[in-house]
């Protein structure tokens, strides 16, 4: 287990290593010349030049990169452009309502979809299955942003049960959590249909491999079998799509965000890429791309966790 | 094929699909009323005869809006399936070929990398620093498909490596290459077809997001996202504004999950034998 | 009165009538064999006793055990008598234990299941179990997992969790086809063992005669859902009365007639052979382990010889063909090919891999079920520099097809309209094509039912006769293997252990392995005497 453990987390830094060159690869090699991105055509060539010097452009490549990933492990995400902050202060306050969002938004998920999948799998061909896959359909059909509006429309305007955006802000908790509850629900939904199924079809095949067969012969009863051996061999293939999801809570958040007016990364990225402040979009791609590498490792610690096969290989 | 349809969710699935591509294809040659042009006076009418599904509030059809619209989403999402396929199978099938070898270890951590990035932020990063156009949305969407492809045709293929009618190309002298294409790829064709539908459905959802933020098509080319963008604050007093392009982009993607799903079962060895 | 009792057990799932009137007993502390080829019903007669059947299957006729009617219970009485009174073990092994929990939690869970004890209790019960199927506490602790064991060890698994409440009567669904023949003998006097030590009755399912033949107090054979002759092991043995039942017997001990006898030129020749594979690295520094798969291998094959290659799985066998196929390079010896040498390092070339085909076990995964036949047949002209075109192609798929006896519009179809022992007749057309002079069979016939077996044999024989083909034929089957070859090797961890002419071998053993394999597999002829 400690070697696969040590094999994961060099994995993890080459990944962290590789994806901080792309993002740097993107936002600072490919536009030729981010200072002139930034300003804008009609900038003169001195804002251009003195922002330049002021990025440390006229540095080579190499030195440029190492300053930035150095500065990234000391917690120096830079200084923002447009608002002559440094990030991380910037960062740090929205972390806390984008983190919980996405949190609440996978806790929901979860809490509906294993249900209803190991009822629509239990429960094969009944009516309580189809009525699972045709929700389930429809869940995942129906954009998230479309949804948020409908549901701000009708909940939040007509009958006024929520706000229609804004965060108060973690003084008052409770509050705090009603604000983040339209958005996490509206979030969910699509995730929540897609593990729904992904539990369904996992626990269906899990039931007709041979081992049920023997808890059967034992004795078992059809229930008895499915708690004491299916749902845990079901789980596996599952542990992965939560940790994906994680990841594209994060990044469905942007929009989400927007949405509801919610002070997060997602729309601080998105405010930033309209003020062309590529610094910020740097380093909060960055910081959401480790959020994801981080899941991704811990999920496959679980996964050798909960399966022993995967101990002994790494 | 004769089989598939014979599927209610296939049939039902194809219907709504098809309706929508149908209605793109058909956009090219008519639609109710032209949607480029502003007609103040006549906007913001709930649907009625002459506007079957109302006006927005630049008096433009949203029928015809709808129609042309569709284009933006069906070209979108096809283009972007298709440089997934065809760069991400060579790339899975080159893995599986040599499986363990250098190039399998790049290949995969190439698609891990991509992986790491949440799907939405490769669009928004690319389509910032390259600007918002249709284009970019298509290699946007596109770069995030080829990693799907490349590891499910991987991972088709791994499993029919060790087939015994592979073995018996290779004792026939058949080189690693020639095998792919001629043993390999003939049988992964199901997992692909399955997967495109997906792929497809998801690539709408996706162009429709991205428009909906403004990064998606650029005016005056209609896109779905964008109308329901720009009905966002109109919601509460024309709320049909917002509802006939939400639905167009449920019932397409909902089509093509349909679709997707009666074909993966189809397909599935498992169930033919029960069928049989 | 017997402990179970089959009275017209009538069987249909869904549409299809399974079973036809079946009626069969078993007494404790006595075994009964029920013995047919696939689709005979012997497995559906099985689960009709625990009333494991799927969906949609309906019964009607008699099932008594212990006075109760089988058929007539709920499912929750059948549920308490499950692992209880009447334990079952199956066919496959590897996939018949959860793979996340330990041995010890599986057969405890019997015990449990049925609050015969408690937890403490029950573990010490599992342990108690486990060393009486022969998994000692030293080497298998409750802690181990499925994956850390081989076959025939979890196997034992298996047969713990079915006796650790000591049942009446033990249920076996071909528990041995799927493991190694020394092992299957292993499996087969623990089974054996377990029925005289608790007097429990054992209802044994086989497709393969001689296998139980040794253990069966009774034997039942079927055919197609019907019983078609039962009675004591030793009568059924001496007076044969249904055609089937003689049909069975011949075909398991079936021996074509060769008439040919081998020339004298070398058509291969293997020379301290040694084939290495790497290993996964086990720490970060020094060379990366390699594992021996074969060490050092000598032999010569004629011109119209069949020699034969025993061994069982992991003895290296394998990776010999594929060395000889020229699909892997060799670290060390040689092999020559009519003559020319094919040294350390390299790996056979082209021309001369013209010389040899293959035919595989399985005949439902060695063909791309996307293309025709004519294109399957044909895939080994690929070895050919100029090979046929056009009408002359045409004509070599016809006879390729003609002479293991399908017909040329067989071409044109595709291959999931062929039955298991046409597809292997297919195979050997394939093989045959572009006409080499050696064709290594590799368990070529041991998925195939006895009856198709023998023909598939004949068919064989009569090529090799007619052609002059030289065969190098790999099987674990050992009465196969006496049946079909001239000279036979025996191989075992990479090395050849013994060799010489059939008859010899098999009559007069030399090496203790040779020994061990013989006596797990005994003959018919011999038991019927």
């Amino acid at each position: 287990m400690l070697l696969f453990t040590l094999k994961r987390l060099l994995s993890l830094g080459l990944s962290l290593i590789a994806a901080s060159v792309a993002i740097f690869f993107v936002v600072e090699i490919i536009p030729g010349d981010p200072a002139r991105l930034m300003l804008g055509i009609n900038a003169t060539q001195d804002a251009v030049d003195a922002l330049r010097t002021q990025m440390g452009l006229d540095q080579g490549l190499l030195a440029r990169y190492w300053l930035w990933a150095s500065g990234l492990l000391r917690g120096d995400f830079g200084i923002s452009y447009t608002y002559r902050v440094p990030v991380a202060e910037m960062v740090q306050g929205r972390v806390w309502v984008s983190l919980p969002l996405a949190l609440y938004a996978l806790l929901l998920s979860t809490a509906i979809a294993f249900p209803i999948g190991i009822l629509a799998a239990a429960k094969r061909g009944s009516w309580a299955d189809w009525l699972v896959m045709g929700g389930t359909q429809l869940g995942v059909a129906i954009p998230n942003f479309w949804f948020a509006m409908i549901m701000v429309s009708i909940l939040a305007i007509k009958f006024r049960l929520f706000s229609a955006g804004g965060f108060p802000g973690w003084e008052a908790p409770l509050a705090a959590l009603k604000a983040l509850t339209l958005p996490a629900v509206v979030l969910a939904l699509p995730q929540a249909s897609i593990l729904a199924r992904v539990m369904r079809s996992s626990l269906l095949d899990t039931l007709s491999e041979d081992f049920m067969r023997t808890a059967r012969a034992k004795g078992r009863t059809a229930r008895g079998a499915m708690v004491h051996h299916a749902l845990r061999n079901a789980m596996i293939p599952v542990l992965t799509i939560i940790g994906l999801q994680f990841s594209f809570l994060l990044a469905g958040a942007i929009i989400i965000e927007k949405i509801f007016f919610l002070p997060g990364l997602g729309s601080m990225i998105f405010t930033a890429i309209t003020q062309r402040d590529l610094i910020v979009v740097e380093s909060v791609v960055m910081l959401l791309v480790f959020a994801v590498i981080l899941v991704t490792f811990l999920v496959d610690i679980t996964y050798a966790l909960v399966d022993p096969r995967l101990r002994r290989r790494a | 094929m004769k089989r598939a349809f014979k599927m209610p969710g296939f049939s039902i699935g194809f219907i709504l699909a098809f309706t929508f591509v149908a209605a793109a294809l058909v956009s090219f040659v008519w639609t109710p009323f032209g949607t480029s042009g502003v007609d103040i006076v006549n906007k913001l009418h709930t649907p009625d005869a002459t506007n079957w599904f109302g006006t927005d509030h630049l008096g433009r059809d949203i029928f015809s809006m709808i129609m042309v619209g569709a284009r933006t989403s069906i070209a979108v999402a096809i283009v972007a399936v298709g440089i997934g396929v065809l760069l991400g199978v060579p790339l899975g099938l080159a893995a599986a070929a040599r499986k363990g070898s250098l190039l399998d270890e790049v290949i995969m951590r190439g698609n891990d990398l991509i992986f790491a990035f949440p799907a939405l932020l490769i669009a928004i990063l690319i389509t910032a620093v390259f600007g918002p156009s249709a284009i970019n949305a298509i290699i946007a969407i596109g770069i995030f498909n080829i990693p799907v492809f490349a590891r499910l045709t991987r991972g088709g293929a791994l499993s029919l490596w060790t087939r015994d009618f592979v073995l018996a190309a290779r004792v026939a002298g058949k080189s690693r290459l020639r095998i792919s294409f001629e043993h390999i790829l003939p049988n992964i064709t199901n997992l692909l077809i399955v997967q495109g539908t997906i792929q497809f459905s998801l690539g709408i959802l996706a162009e429709a997001a991205l428009s909906y933020i403004g990064l998606g098509a650029q005016p005056p080319i209609p896109s779905w996202g964008r109308m329901l963008a720009d009905s966002q604050t109109m919601v509460s007093f024309a709320p049909h504004l917002a509802l006939f392009p939400g639905l167009a982009i449920v019932l397409t993607v909902l089509g093509l999950n349909l679709m997707g799903d009666a074909l993966r079962d189809l397909f599935d060895p498992k169930l033919r034998r029960d069928r049989q | 009165m017997s402990l179970l009792s089959i009275n017209g057990l009538k069987l249909s799932i869904g549409a299809a009538e399974i079973l036809h009137d079946v009626s069969l007993s078993v007494d404790a502390g006595q075994i009964t064999a029920v013995i047919g080829e696939s689709g005979s019903g012997k497995s559906m007669t099985a689960y009709c006793v625990n009333q494991l059947l799927p969906r949609g299957a309906r019964t009607k006729g008699k099932v008594q055990f212990n006075g109760q009617d089988m058929l007539a219970l709920d499912e929750a009485t059948l549920c308490q008598m499950r692992g209880k009174d009447i334990g079952m073990v199956f066919q496959e092994p590897m996939t018949a234990l959860n793979p996340v929990q330990t041995i010890g939690a599986q057969v405890a869970e019997t015990v449990l299941i049925h609050g015969a004890a408690s937890k403490p209790e029950a573990l010490k019960i599992a342990r108690e179990t486990l060393n009486r199927v022969g998994l000692p506490e030293d080497e298998f602790p409750l802690s181990r997992y499925p994956h850390e064991l081989s076959g025939g060890q979890r196997q034992r698994v298996v047969i713990a969790m079915a006796i650790a409440l000591r049942p009446q009567l033990l249920i076996a669904d071909e528990p041995t086809t799927a493991l190694d023949v020394t092992t299957q003998a292993q499996i087969m006097d623990l089974l054996k063992r377990l029925v005289q030590e608790d007097g429990m009755g054992l209802l044994l399912i086989s497709h393969d005669l001689g296998v139980v033949a040794d253990v069966a107090d009774h034997i039942v054979i079927m055919q197609k859902g019907k019983v078609v002759e039962q009675g004591a092991t030793a009568h059924i043995f001496q007076h044969m009365l249904h055609p089937y039942t003689k049909a069975l017997f011949e075909a398991s001990s079936h021996k074509p007639d060769r008439a040919a006898k081998p020339e004298d030129t070398l058509i291969l020749e293997v020379r301290n052979l040694i084939r290495d594979y790497p290993l996964p690295r086990t720490s970060l520094f020094g060379p990366a382990p390699k594992f021996r798969a074969v060490n050092g291998v000598s032999f010569t094959l004629k011109k119209g010889e069949s020699l034969g290659l025993v061994g069982e799985s992991g003895c290296g066998k394998s990776t010999l063909t594929r060395a000889i196929l020229g699909l892997e390079a060799i670290q060390g010896g040689s092999i020559s090919i009519n003559g020319q040498e094919v040294k350390a390092g390299h790996t056979v070339p082209r021309q001369l891999r013209r010389n040899m085909q293959v035919v595989f076990q399985d005949p439902y995964g060695s063909f791309n079920p996307r293309h025709k036949v004519a294109r399957l047949v044909s895939e080994p002209f690929h070895l050919l520099d100029t090979p046929p075109k056009g009408a002359a192609r045409k004509a070599a798929i016809s006879e390729a097809l003609e002479a293991v006896g399908m017909h040329s519009e067989d071409a044109d179809k595709y291959i999931h309209e062929f039955s298991g022992g046409q597809r292997q007749r297919i195979a050997i057309a394939r093989a045959l094509i572009i006409k080499p002079e050696l064709i290594i069979l590799d368990e070529a016939v041991s998925a195939l039912d006895v009856s198709i077996r023998a023909q598939i044999l004949d068919l064989l024989a009569e090529l090799s006769d007619r052609l002059s083909l030289s065969y190098l034929f790999i099987s674990h089957d050992l009465s196969v293997v006496r049946a079909i070859t001239d000279r036979v090797m025996v191989m075992k961890s990479g090395e050849i252990v013994e060799e010489g002419a059939t008859e010899t071998i098999f009559q007069t053993p030399q090496h203790d392995y040779t020994r061990a394999l013989l006596a797990a597999a005994p003959s018919l002829e011999d038991l019927m005497q």
